[in-house]
């Protein structure tokens, strides 16, 4: 693309973007210093950078049973539900691929409609209890398992694959299945990989799901353990380590807090570098209409 | 008949005579017999999953009790919603839920669109791609941690009220403060989502034909005029169609948001019809009731949305439009 402007707005430009990247950056920011802050007794509150590095709150977090807990539910129900979306996701996507399979545009329809409309809270909530998946895991991987968004992108992408792999390969003999799993899927993990991140980003942040289908401490996964320890601020097991910790650090409420809010984001800011280009291109690639 | 006659398709189909229609149509379900199959679990799925909530919104018009069950509980008409209409609490909700998600919808809707004109006047491509990684991070990041990490900068001891006492203003409880708890939801929301939602935008901008923006510039087109003339007009089918997406979502004023970061102090400004639905029917296990405030939401939502699509159809065509 072609730029002509001049020096003095260029300069204002990056200022401004500068501030966006400050502004956009600092709160996760605070958490680091807090949560690494040795703490030299003096106000806690406004550093840039801590006074003194510490790891005390981090050791002091293995301890917590609980958050260890939530981790290995909320991986177990991450890479279930990774598992169970993108098979369904991918099943249902190769057949409406096909522009002349019959009923295509009713079953379409079908699936699109409950874009506009849905039953809301309480009836959902009625159905899991019914369906007698409360207080199970597969009552928050089975209800979001397939999406309508995601079977249409998917669906869009195999679309785009060359008619001409699928019809050579069909005089060689093969079936539809046979073509599915050989060839239509290993051609497709641009498109299955984006989707598996989005669906395991959406299981690894949820919480409130978990929070109305679950009440049983073992099964708890871990925003929900985030959500005692940030929002509500009083588990028991968490203000035994917060003693210990308090007669080091006075400020110790906030530190520990910001420990476990550090603890659960890490994964995910190690990798989010590397994924955040992926997500961006499935939304392009969504964004093609069919 | 080879298969690649039916694969290519649609244009000689319609000029077949009808008995070869319907042969071919024969043949074609049992061609796909197995990609019939296929679909029947999605079929399946949405039809529990998706429709069959639908028609639990029936509970709306019963004395749902879940012991005797749906078809068990006694029809009340419309009890629920008269007693939603004459309940002062349900316009407090109300009014609560209009105005966080317009306000938010009147500062966050332009910023997105305004972030993605300017960033994409950045030349440094490393610098533009660092702003637009970090500008999206917040949107991978539960509410409940966003909310106590923004719980944190507010609080007592957190930076804001260290940057205000330099002024000399008394440390102010922000959170628990009527006053300043919906522009604190409204600025954090934006905060947190403004970057994903440039995405669009960006794409769009992306798409312009930089050929346009060339003839514009040797006709002596300064930067602010080539926006004015050139991205903005062309970016317009896309900001209509998102708005009007937006107008169904007006009564949706983000309930991860409040539900993580209000408390008793602030109930009366923070409340919202999602968090309302949730104390009703879960907490208070009042399910008609609540199912019935969670129908008016979804109608009014679907008729807002109808009525922005057609005004949007009528100003600009077809283009501006969801359908």
């Amino acid at each position: 693309m072609v730029r002509y402007g001049s020096k003095v707005a260029d300069i204002l430009l990056y200022a401004f973007m500068t501030g966006v990247l400050i502004i956009t950056l600092y709160p996760f920011w605070t958490q680091v210093v807090i949560s690494l802050d040795g703490g030299d007794a003096a106000h806690s509150s406004f550093k840039l950078f801590p006074s003194t590095i510490s790891f005390d709150s981090y050791k002091l977090a293995f301890d917590f049973d609980a958050l260890w807990v939530g981790y290995k539910n909320t991986i177990i129900r991450t890479c279930l539900g990774v598992v169970i979306s993108i098979l369904a996701t991918a099943i249902t996507a190769y057949p409406l691929s096909k522009k002349d399979l019959p009923l295509n545009k009713w079953i379409t329809r079908f699936m699109l409609i409950q874009f506009i409309i849905g039953g809301g809270l309480i009836p959902n909530y009625l159905l899991i209890k019914y369906l007698g998946m409360y207080n199970t895991i597969w009552a928050l991987v089975i209800p979001g398992m397939l999406s309508t968004f995601n079977v249409m992108i998917m669906r869009n992408f195999f679309r785009s694959l060359p008619e001409s792999l699928e019809e050579s390969a069909m005089v060689d003999g093969a079936g539809f299945l046979r073509i599915f799993v050989r060839i239509i899927l290993p051609l497709s993990m641009p498109i299955i990989a984006t989707e598996a991140l989005w669906v395991g980003v959406g299981h690894w942040n949820a919480w409130f799901d978990a929070l109305i289908y679950t009440n049983d401490t073992n099964k708890e996964m871990l925003q929900l353990v985030l959500r005692r320890i940030i929002i509500q601020n009083n588990p028991t097991q968490f203000s035994d380590i917060l003693t210990k910790l308090q007669e080091k650090n006075p400020y110790s409420g906030m530190q520990l807090q910001a420990t476990v809010i550090m603890l659960s984001i890490l994964p995910m800011l190690v990798v989010y570098p590397f994924m955040q280009k992926y997500f961006v291109k499935g939304i392009m690639v969504g964004a093609v209409k069919g | 008949m080879s298969k690649t006659t039916v694969l290519a398709g649609q244009p000689e189909w319609n000029k077949r005579s009808k008995t070869e229609q319907k042969k071919s149509k024969r043949f074609a379900y049992k061609k796909y017999r197995l990609l019939l199959i296929m679909l029947i679990p999605a079929v399946l799925y949405v039809t529990i999953f998706n429709y069959v909530p639908i028609y639990g919104l029936l509970i709306a018009f019963e004395d749902f009790h879940i012991t005797k069950g749906f078809f068990g509980s006694p029809w009340v008409g419309l009890a629920h919603f008269e007693k939603a209409f004459s309940d002062p609490g349900f316009y407090l909700v109300l009014k609560n839920t209009v105005l966080i998600s317009v306000y938010r919808m009147i500062w966050g809707f332009p910023i997105p669109i305004l972030f993605a004109l300017l960033l994409s006047e950045v030349k440094n491509v490393r610098f533009k791609k660092a702003v637009q990684t970090a500008s999206y991070l917040p949107h991978f990041i539960s509410w409940i941690i966003l909310g106590g990490i923004f719980m944190s900068i507010l609080s007592l001891e957190g930076p804001v009220n260290a940057i205000l006492s330099l002024f000399g203003v008394d440390p102010i409880l922000f959170m628990a403060d009527t006053k300043y708890f919906r522009s604190i939801l409204v600025v954090t929301s934006i905060l947190a989502s403004f970057g994903w939602s440039s995405i669009i935008y960006f794409a769009a901008i992306t798409g312009i034909d930089p050929h346009l923006h060339e003839a514009a510039v040797v006709d002596g087109a300064g930067r602010i005029k080539r926006m004015m003339y050139i991205t903005i007009p062309l970016l317009m089918p896309v900001i209509s169609i998102m708005l009007v997406l937006s107008m169904s979502g007006i009564l949706d004023a983000g309930f991860d948001q409040i539900f993580n970061m209000y408390n008793s102090q602030v109930y009366d400004v923070a409340d919202i019809i999602d968090t309302y639905v949730y104390r009703k029917g879960l907490v208070d296990m009042d399910y008609g009731y609540a199912t019935a405030v969670g129908l008016f939401k979804s109608v009014i939502g679907l008729i807002l949305m109808l009525t922005a699509n057609g005004l949007a159809k009528r100003m600009g065509g077809g283009d501006y439009t969801l359908w």
